[in-house]
């Protein structure tokens, strides 16, 4: 991968003020064309609103976002229900944003194995079906960054590992950028190529390959699943105190979690 | 044109038209969750009619100003995020009605007819009125088949919509201005306080025999058609007011299509 590349999209110090509180602060996140970026964290660490401030959903109120001109993204939101009163199918989903042919929509909805449900309503599909729908959705125009936020809620194990290398696959086929939110803290796509973990700033970042090769976690999801899932394994030694400061292991407390530059301890 | 002399076949020819005019919208109405915006726009239509008297400029002018204010000023409360939208709404439709009244009131030399307004003259229809109508009507539709696509899209999800490069934000305006123009077209016929039922009972029935979200506007039309034509004979025959008796047309069609085998199994 080419690392002269232009950022697709780029937070330097990004700060999300709402009611009272920074949701975020101080974020730093870049991707590139061809890498896959997965954010971590606990519940309300911010990494949705991380995700929203990287593709303009949500305005920063500190730091800067940039993307590149004309980026085109495909996106699959944390919530996502249509209203029972709209009559929409899982063919007329797809060609909601744009017009794709038949042979596309078909070709997209086979890769996520959702073929014979075209016609079906939206409605009517279970929640993992609901998301392999929208992450055709998301392939479907071919972007330049695929923007997942916890794409493989509600899907099973072994449809979670396949859904995982379906998007490594089309990564690797058109060089797109890839921002994924995982629904589990220590859960990652393999093919990853930085793990952030957020906890309303980066805590820590590193790669999960380390993780990846060791035996056990293979023994433990079975090989086939081990290709596509990594386990990112970190331990937090310090804590967040309402008012902001970090309270760290050794009692002392100070106002970053970084106390002497060096983060979390990373399991190899 | 003798057809049109007659003050029946006015009345057919003004209530269809607006069925075919509403039947879409009010199936954006239903599915963006907006019939209590629908209610308040038509209540703030008095206030419209009064400035209208007050300022003696076109009613249909002042009723669709003050829809398209009071949707302007909803959206900006909704972005300060203090109360939530249901609330908005009921001040704002209440006020804006209360407000209407009293200055009716103030205007002593005024004799208005407000039972009309409230529940619509269809009977007293005019050869301007059908023209305003279907007029305005085909201006409507243009905009609004324009941008079906955006505004579909962002009905399902803003946040979609928004990333796709969409603007929904632009659909939202587009769209309120757009039933801001329904409203102040449809006072005349079905009144301020029955507006927002011919906006929403049709869709609902055509909500079950849809396929798609384009057949379901097209059936809504055409069951607000039969509603007005079957609601204007009821008036005609039982000597009914013939706004309400349009509604209760349309209700009985909603409760008829709950009887039927639907489309699909929803």
């Amino acid at each position: 991968m080419n690392t002269q590349q232009q950022d697709l999209i780029a937070l330097t110090g990004a700060g999300v003020y709402r009611q009272g509180r920074w949701l975020i602060r101080n974020v730093d996140l870049h991707v590139k064309p061809g890498e896959i970026v997965t954010l971590i964290g606990p519940n309300g660490s911010g990494k949705s609103t991380t995700v929203k401030c990287a593709i303009g959903l949500e305005k920063v109120d500190e730091g800067r976002a940039l993307r590149k001109s004309d980026l085109s993204i495909g996106y699959v939101p944390q919530k996502f229900s249509v209203d029972a009163t709209l009559p929409l199918t899982v063919r007329r989903l797809m060609t909601l944003g744009a017009h794709y042919s038949t042979a596309q929509i078909e070709d997209a909805l086979g890769q996520v194995g959702l073929s014979g449900r075209t016609d079906d309503l939206v409605q009517h599909l279970s929640g993992g079906e609901l998301q392999r729908a929208l992450l055709a959705r998301a392939f479907i125009g071919k972007p330049d960054l695929l923007v997942l936020d916890e794409p493989v809620q509600g899907v099973d194990y072994a449809g979670e590992a396949a859904l995982y290398d379906l998007i490594g696959r089309f990564r690797d086929e058109t060089g797109c950028g890839v921002l994924l939110i995982s629904h589990d803290l220590h859960v990652v796509m393999a093919k990853t190529d930085r793990v952030l973990c957020l906890n309303g700033h980066v805590c820590c970042t590193g790669t999960p390959q380390s993780v990846m090769s060791s035996k056990q976690y293979s023994d433990l999801f079975g090989a086939r699943a081990a290709e596509s899932i990594a386990i990112y394994r970190h331990h937090h030694d310090h804590t967040h105190l309402s008012d902001g400061r970090v309270l760290h292991a050794d009692g002392s407390v100070s106002d970053h979690c970084h106390k002497e530059e060096e983060g979390h301890d990373h399991a190899r | 044109m003798i057809m049109l002399d007659d003050f029946f076949t006015r009345a057919l020819i003004a209530g269809v038209g607006l069925a075919l005019i509403v039947g879409p919208l009010g199936c954006f109405v239903v599915w963006r969750r907006m019939a209590y915006f629908g209610d308040t726009m038509a209540h703030s239509a008095l206030l419209g009619v009064a400035l209208s008297f007050l300022f003696d400029i076109s009613m249909t002018l002042g009723v669709f100003g003050i829809a398209a204010l009071v949707s302007l000023l909803l959206v900006f409360l909704q972005k300060k995020k203090t109360l939530p939208t249901d609330a908005l709404l009921g001040i704002l439709s209440h006020s804006t009605l209360a407000i209407g009244l009293v200055l009716v009131a103030f205007m002593a030399w005024l004799r208005l007819d407000l039972m009309g307004y409230l529940f619509g003259d269809i009977l007293a229809v005019s050869k301007g009125d059908i023209a305003l109508i279907y007029g305005g009507g085909c201006v409507i539709l243009a905009i609004l088949g324009l941008t079906w696509r955006p505004l579909l899209a962002a009905s399902v999800s803003e946040e979609l919509a928004e990333v796709e490069g969409l603007n929904p934000q632009r659909s939202k305006l587009i769209f309120m201005l757009l039933m801001a123009g329904v409203v102040a077209i449809a006072i005349k016929i079905v009144g301020i306080l029955l507006v927002t039922s011919l906006l929403i009972i049709p869709a609902a029935t055509a909500r079950r025999f849809a396929p798609s979200p384009e057949m379901m506007a097209l059936l809504s039309s055409l069951i607000g058609g039969v509603a007005v034509v079957g609601g204007l004979f009821l008036s005609l025959y039982y000597d009914t007011p013939s706004g309400p008796s349009v509604v209760v047309a349309a209700m009985l069609l909603f409760v008829l299509s709950l009887s039927m085998p639907s489309q699909r199994g929803s």
